[in-house]
């Protein structure tokens, strides 16, 4: 009787220490899928300093910086970064012009004035737009926009930054708004009831007393948007015209970063060349451009951050 | 005295009118402001469905891209766009899945565990096109997979990895911590309670988070251009379903392939106006499936939601 017992006993502890032992190894699998996202980063940087690394054997890096032309794959080859970095950032600035107001008075407006059923309504709707393909805005920016542009504007190229800028912006109106509206609705409810006892009205707390105090989370709202504006590929690839120019003009058409590496790539250059090296080094400069935005971000949110 | 007082008092009153005027011009700035961003975006939809109407048909979705735009379809987009979909669900699903339980439920909070969170959070901000020469550099070449089907979905699976790691976290934290120890005092190991108690009330969550994942991939076009994807293609991967034994074969990995974005691209940057309404007509379709699939995460969520009683 007793027999029987203790070998169920050891049965039992024989079954645990498998179902232990499993357990460790379940767990280092699970670790390897975490570090699969560690892995992403460190390649990224890897691959994009390892290719550019042989473009600057060919570049200078002051010609790099400081050339004012971008002619990789002419025969008289110049490599000079500004013109794209100028397209990229002249978008970028015409996308934020649009996207910061408008997308700042929406949050307001859903987190502070809006009835709960207008929000719960328009939250989701934000949220879907943000699912639309971006290659669709392209095309709205060079049929749809350049088109009544340039009935606004003669002389506008059907090619041109101010169209794709403009569409980038309308892209990122609903990521500013939710984003922002989440941060303002964080905003414990006492610092509002404070206000109001004041005497302020609604809009008095929400400029004074909402906006500042969620002005960390509006802040990383930004610099998402700036990210992505930064980052943006497809609209500018279709409706910005893909000659690379030095001018912070937004009518006239020019070259971004994104495009650029997308004209390339369209072209199927062999490995190796100095045109297929080249693509890395531009997302080298893009990569650093949005590391600086994120920088930046992360200290103002910091600097800014209200503790409740 | 009396006369100073009240006049304070009616400049008081006066300066309360004018801020509740604001307030109601505010009101009506934002609902302006709402409803033109909405319904500019809502006529910008509507055109594109109407410019590609005249195209939508049999005839356009069993078509091979052709150099009539009359003629032309997308039959070899729409089979690309799925079978890359199929690759990048498979990676996408288990990784991103074991990455977030690690993090929610083994992990202890350290410096370690805290690169890899920084690491999530940062790569949700990375420039899709970076991703594209990630993969160029390190599929296409260091590995050898080619401009292949393969490579496009390895692609887009490291690029919505970020999305469904936060779902599933997410759905994980959302279980009550007394089932957990409820099942750890029956003498559960923590794989057992994840897995028979944390994961079946997660399922939801997670196959939101999966779907929205794909939503997105579905519409990228600009890492899948980097891999080198070709936009005229007028033959169909092999089939993975052969008819003599073993029944599947993985040729139609190693493939050249376009996509939907692609084929969209393409036709968008003719200047003939024939093309331009094939472009229209491919958007619509493109941007039906991904309103589909978000669709169907909600109701999926909502479905889930309603279901469980804590």
């Amino acid at each position: 009787m007793s027999q029987s017992a203790s070998i169920q006993v050891r049965k039992r502890s024989a079954s645990l220490r498998y179902r232990k032992n499993r357990d460790r190894i379940i767990e280092l699998v699970l670790l390897a899928a975490g570090l699969v996202a560690v892995f992403t980063t460190v390649a990224i940087v890897a691959i994009l300093v390892y290719e550019s690394s042989f473009f600057f054997e060919h570049v200078s890096i002051k010609e790099f910086l400081t050339d004012t032309m971008w002619t990789p794959l002419f025969d008289r080859a110049h490599y000079g970064i500004l013109p794209l970095v100028s397209g990229t950032l002249t978008v970028t600035m015409v996308a934020l012009l649009v996207a910061i107001p408008l997308g700042t008075i929406i949050a307001i407006y859903l987190s502070e004035f809006a009835t709960h059923r207008v929000r719960e309504t328009v939250k989701p709707i934000l949220e879907l737009l943000g699912a639309v393909p971006t290659v669709v805005y392209g095309y709205f920016a060079l049929l749809m926009v350049t088109p009544f542009l340039q009935k606004l504007i003669p002389g506008l190229p059907g090619f041109n930054m101010l169209s794709a800028g403009l569409v980038i912006g309308l892209m990122i109106v609903p990521y500013v708004a939710s984003v922002g509206e989440d941060a303002m609705r964080a905003v414990p409810r006492y610092m509002r009831e404070g206000s109001y006892a004041m005497g302020a009205t609604r809009l008095q707390t929400a400029l004074r007393v909402v906006v500042p105090g969620a002005f960390s989370g509006l802040a990383a709202a930004y610099i998402l948007g700036i990210s992505r504006a930064i980052g943006e590929t497809m609209v500018v690839a279709i409706a910005a015209g893909m000659q690379p120019t030095l001018t912070f003009n937004p009518t006239e058409p020019a070259e971004t970063i994104t495009a650029y590496i997308v004209q390339v790539s369209l072209g199927d250059l062999p490995h190796g060349s100095i045109g297929y090296q080249s693509i890395f080094a531009a997302g080298l400069v893009l990569m650093l451009m949005t590391l600086v935005f994120n920088v930046i971000g992360f200290f103002l949110t910091r600097r800014f951050r209200e503790a409740y | 005295m009396a006369t100073t007082a009240e006049s304070t008092l009616a400049e008081i009153r006066k300066g309360l009118a004018w801020r509740k005027q604001l307030d109601k011009a505010f009101v009506i700035v934002g609902l302006l402001v709402l409803f033109a961003c909405l319904g500019l975006l809502a006529v910008l939809f509507l055109d594109l469905v109407h410019q590609g109407a005249s195209r939508f048909g049999w005839d356009f979705v069993m078509s091979f891209p052709s150099r009539k735009a009359e003629r032309a379809g997308i039959l070899s987009a729409w089979v690309g766009t799925s079978l890359i979909m199929f690759v990048t669900a498979l990676v996408a699903l288990p990784v991103g899945v074991a990455a977030a339980i690690y993090l929610e439920e083994y992990a202890t909070k350290n410096w370690f565990t805290g690169i890899i969170e920084i690491n999530v959070t940062n790569l949700a901000g990375v420039p899709s096109i970076v991703y594209g020469l990630l993969a160029l550099g390190l599929f296409v070449y260091t590995f050898g997979f080619g401009q292949s089907i393969l490579s496009a979905g390895l692609t887009l699976a490291l690029l919505i990895l970020p999305i469904v790691i936060v779902a599933t976290r997410e759905s994980l934290r959302a279980v009550p911590k007394a089932i957990r120890e409820a099942a750890y005092g029956l003498g559960a190991t923590r794989w057992e309670v994840t897995k028979d108690h944390v994961l079946p009330y997660s399922t939801g969550g997670i196959l939101t988070g999966l779907i929205l994942g794909l939503s997105r991939a579905i519409g990228e076009t600009a890492p899948i251009i980097t891999i080198g994807a070709l936009s005229f293609i007028a033959f169909l991967p092999p089939s993975p379903v052969g008819s003599e034994f073993p029944f599947l074969n993985f040729e139609w990995l190693r493939s050249g392939f376009t996509a939907m974005p692609i084929q969209m691209f393409n036709w968008v940057s003719r200047p003939d106006q024939a093309f331009q309404a094939n472009s229209a007509a491919a958007g619509a379709i493109l941007l039906a499936m991904t309103l589909l699939m978000n669709a169907v995460a909600i109701w999926i969520r909502y479905r889930f939601r309603k279901k469980i009683n804590w």
